[in-house]
């Protein structure tokens, strides 16, 4: 009997001696450690509607920062891959390089190409080891994990066209739902109906691009939240209701910039691309009535 | 006949062997069925499992998910084996894509979260896995030296350590079936496009459990009756079909693992084009399987260490206690053979990532993982702590240790800083006003160990120390009275030689900043390549000392005190929970996708666990693996009772 009470003491002694060490580990990695959130799953960046060619660079500054996972090497932190804010004059000078055997007679065509074959042009010193910079590390964007669509490279170009200062004619931002498809299955575009619903009204406009929206469950974060608006309208502008600042806001979008966000982002057209039912849907949706 | 006769004449045979039956026979059930999905099959398997085929039918006639990642189609040479095959039409063999799920498509069960229960079963999977492959690998060694010294010592000690594993096998068979039907449970989808890839491989994988179960139950049972003459050679014989079936079973399982991690033998389109060696044959399989081998000699070696531990603080009579001693000492010397090459063969696990995938490999070590290495960092210091602490400890048994004693602080400060030093990270986490105080986001002096220079050098001096401490452990039992080159200059020479080493090992660690980034990385190979030379020319010339110089008497084995026990229980748990660690890391780094870049995970499990999260539920999972295991250690304390006396 002496024999396993000893043996049951010496098991307890262990088992709790165990669950102190594993307790500091968990607790290190819960305190001692600077809390990471992962980002979720990414979403493709859909076109819902006509998107303006600010929309589309903010949406590639959104993607090379995120979903696109560039940042992870054009970086400063590491030095794994070149830097891209110098694609004004490195992107000229690339294609004019000896050693660029690829397709590409302009700078937007060279970061596409670079975006989908990274190997067609790759800077020395950036190449796999033992290749002689002729086979480029980096993935291909359009496919595997990173998966961009044809739209979302557009975007990143654009993007990186802008930063660099370079002219963005030859990118032409899809003109609305039906018609962007349509122009993309070579089709002559049809007419765009009114929206009938505040949803409708939000996607055709890509409103949940760039905003977080009430009702619909996806939205960015390049704008400001617009799920909360109903509550902070009318203390915006003092004198002004909250009905004349959402309209205001929507015409004209740099009277009044939230702060953290930037001025001229947002596109300053709707009142030439909306119909008065449309607007009406949209402000009645975002104040929360029926 | 003598195998026969030993087999079917033991009264308690049968007895013996339900457990382990019953578990094992869950488990090949489950394995066999599995491939019955992706089959035209007849009768109950095909009742059971002929919606799936349906569903496997449509599945291949689906659009692709996504498309093909470069790396997925990297190995070229493979690919174009398999695209090949693919091309030689529908009625040969018909490609099958990758389903796109919805979340719809994962079942839920009440009171159950999907992912959760998947991740406890199958990492205790894995702990008893990784402990009943690497126990008998080491088993066998130490039978093997029993017979050639004809030291009967070793022998009983392989037997016992091979009882111990005994449950073990049971144990990782019963939660081998449960994973099997959690996943199909959980996951329908996937296991049917697993099994419609994989499902030869399967089938061979279920059979090779036969096998592996034919040869632990003779090896095992058959251990007092071969235990002479040829007859041992025949128990030899054994061992060595058990490990290679281990093996088998262990490659087999692996190149599952390695396709989900970097999936190989799909066409452009992410579509299996049916050559399944080359799905088998991926970038990390090879890695994974070193990686693996390695890591269960040390895992089963510091288990069996811990069943010693216990024997130890619960041993009556001094006899007692100097037999668990001596098994612990062995266990962990098991233990430490493996450990110490571990993080090398890590690196090239690490080095194979970035190969297959550059985005993959900084995700893990740059990115929103690389926190996760500094825990592993401190998981790996605490090991190697405890286990110099442990030797410190056995210089206790030795006769001539006070000659060495004074060496113990300056080693201690040595290994504490090349601690300290692995553990600090490049970035810190600071407020805006300590950045600009210090000027950057890196510590201007802190900020220099962070990089893997400083990283590599102090792992190496880590491991060099450890070594050295095992060294002295064993010197200190010797008296140098020799007259010879090794009596009168071994110690000098090996000590020349560890100078050598570290200067070396410092001198390129230090070079390593001032020269680029695609240079620094190679130079981690000279610095492992000297740690290892260290280790085996130090135990070369050690041969030849211990020859020509004088023992100072047997060692006083049990005479270890108490906490150098729970040294080895340290070792233990921090080696597990490392293992659940790197089984959260290893398949988070695969991110939303269930097979990397080919199968999107659309679940609502999807996200990528923060680590304290995954540090609760490895916690979670490794508190029912030690209750578990010190249940397996008290059962025969249990099962003696009734006999009247306990084995030994």
């Amino acid at each position: 009997m002496e024999r396993k009470k000893n043996s049951l003491v010496e098991l307890a002694k262990i088992l709790v001696f165990a669950l102190i060490i594993m307790v500091s580990f968990a607790g290190y990695a819960k305190f001692g450690i600077p809390l990471v959130i992962p980002a979720p799953p990414p979403v493709e960046e859909k076109i819902t509607g006509a998107v303006t060619m600010d929309q589309m660079i903010a949406m590639g500054d959104k993607i090379f920062h995120g979903k696109g996972t560039c940042t992870l090497c054009h970086s400063p932190v590491g030095g794994r891959a070149p830097l891209l804010e110098q694609i004004g004059t490195n992107g000229p000078a690339r294609l004019k390089d000896s050693r660029y055997k690829g397709k590409a007679k302009t700078v937007y065509q060279y970061i596409i190409e670079s975006e989908k074959d990274p190997s067609a042009y790759v800077v020395a010193g950036f190449g796999k080891p033992g290749t002689n910079d002729t086979v480029s590390p980096m993935p291909m964007t359009n496919k595997g994990a990173i998966g961009l669509s044809d739209f979302e490279l557009d975007c990143v170009a654009a993007w990186l066209l802008k930063t660099g200062g370079l002219p963005l004619a030859e990118i032409k931002p899809p003109t609305g739902g039906a018609a962007a498809g349509a122009a993309a299955a070579g089709a002559a575009p049809e007419e765009i109906k009114p929206a009938a619903t505040a949803e409708e009204a939000f996607n055709k406009f890509g409103c949940p691009t760039c905003h977080k929206v009430p009702g619909l469950p996806e939205g960015g974060d390049v704008g400001p939240d617009l799920t909360k608006v109903v509550k902070l309208a009318k203390t915006r502008k003092p004198g002004m209701s909250a009905e004349a600042y959402i309209f205001e806001s929507i015409t004209a979008p740099n009277s009044y910039v939230v702060k953290g966000f930037d001025k001229d982002v947002m596109p300053g057209d709707f009142a030439q691309k909306m119909t008065v039912s449309e607007i009406t849907l949209i402000t009645k949706a975002l104040l929360g009535e029926k | 006949m003598r195998i026969e006769s030993m087999l079917f004449k033991q009264k308690k045979f049968f007895t013996r062997l339900r457990p382990a039956v019953c578990g094992t026979a869950v488990f090949l059930a489950f394995m066999l069925a599995l491939p019955a999905m992706t089959v035209k099959t007849t009768g109950v398997a095909g009742a059971l499992w002929g919606e799936m085929s349906v569903q496997a039918a449509s599945a291949a006639e689906a659009p692709a998910a996504a498309p093909a990642a470069a790396p997925a189609a990297a190995p070229a040479k493979k690919d174009e084996k398999a695209a090949a095959k693919a091309e030689k039409g529908p009625e040969e063999y018909k490609p099958i894509t990758p389903p796109k799920l919805e979340l719809k498509d994962y079942p839920k069960i009440k009171g159950f979260n999907s992912r959760i229960t998947v991740w406890f079963i199958a990492q205790l999977h894995l702990f008893f896995g990784a402990f009943v492959l690497g126990v008998p690998i080491f088993v066998w060694v130490i039978e093997a030296v029993g017979y050639k010294t004809k030291d009967e010592r070793y022998d009983n000690m392989a037997h016992e350590f091979m009882k111990v594993a005994m449950t073990g096998f049971s144990l990782a068979a019963s939660f081998g079936g449960l994973l099997s039907i959690a996943l199909v449970v959980f996951y329908p989808h996937f296991m049917q496009y697993m099994a419609s890839v994989f499902g030869k491989v399967m089938i061979y994988y279920a059979l090779f459990f036969f096998v592996e179960s034919f040869f632990v139950y003779t090896y095992y049972y058959g251990w007092d009756k071969m235990s002479s003459g040829k007859d041992k050679l025949i128990h030899l014989g054994l061992g060595i079909g058990l490990n290679g079936a281990g093996l088998m079973l262990m490659a087999l399982s692996n190149s599952w693992a390695a396709f989900m991690m970097a999936p190989s033998g799909l066409d452009e389109s992410g579509a299996f084009a049916g050559d399944v060696w080359a799905a088998m044959h991926s970038h990390l399989w090879n890695p994974l399987n070193i990686h693996r081998f390695i890591a269960n000699i040390a895992y089963g070696g510091s288990l069996t260490a811990s069943y010693a531990a216990f024997k130890f603080l619960t041993a009556n009579t001094p006899e007692e206690k100097a037999h668990y001693d001596w098994m612990g000492y062995t266990s962990f010397f098991v233990s430490m053979f493996g450990m110490l090459p571990l993080p090398f063969a890590g690196y090239w696990l690490m080095k194979e990532v970035y190969d297959y995938s550059q985005q993959m490999g900084i995700t893990l070590m740059g990115g929103a993982f690389a926190w996760l290495f500094i825990l592993q960092a401190v998981l790996i210091g605490a090991i190697f702590l405890s286990a110099n602490y442990y030797l410190w400890c056995s210089l206790g048994r030795s006769n001539g240790s006070a000659r060495y004693t004074f060496m113990i602080k300056p080693m201690a400060v040595i290994i504490v800083t090349a601690f300290l030093m692995w553990l600090t990270p490049h970035t810190l986490v600071m407020t805006s006003q300590e950045i600009t105080k210090i000027g950057g986001a890196h510590h201007p002096l802190l900020g220099k160990f962070g990089v893997m220079a400083a990283k590599n050098t102090a792992v190496n001096t880590l491991i060099i120390m450890t070594f050295c401490s095992f060294q002295i452990f064993k010197r200190s039992n010797i008296r140098a009275t020799g007259k010879g080159f090794w009596a009168q200059y071994g110690t000098t020479v090996q000590i020349g030689l560890y100078v050598a080493a570290l200067t070396n090992i410092f001198f390129l660690g230090i070079w390593s900043y001032y020269i680029p980034a695609s240079t620094r990385i190679g130079l981690s190979v000279p610095q492992v390549t000297t740690t290892l030379m260290v280790a085996v020319l130090s135990s070369v010339f050690d041969v030849f000392i211990f020859k020509s110089n004088e023992e100072l008497g047997p060692p006083k084995w049990g005479s270890m005190p108490v906490r150098s026990q729970y040294a080895l229980f340290t070792l233990t748990v921090a080696f597990t929970w490392l293992m659940g660690l790197m089984g959260y890391v290893r398949s988070a780094i695969r991110q939303h996708w269930h097979i990397y870049t080919v199968f999107r995970d659309n679940s609502a499990d999807a996200f990528t666990p923060t680590l304290p999260y995954a540090a609760a539920i490895v916690t979670g999972i490794v508190c029912i693996f030690i209750a578990l295991v010190l249940f397996m250690f008290w059962m025969p304390i249990l099962a003696s009772k009734g006999n009247g006396a306990e084995e030994h």
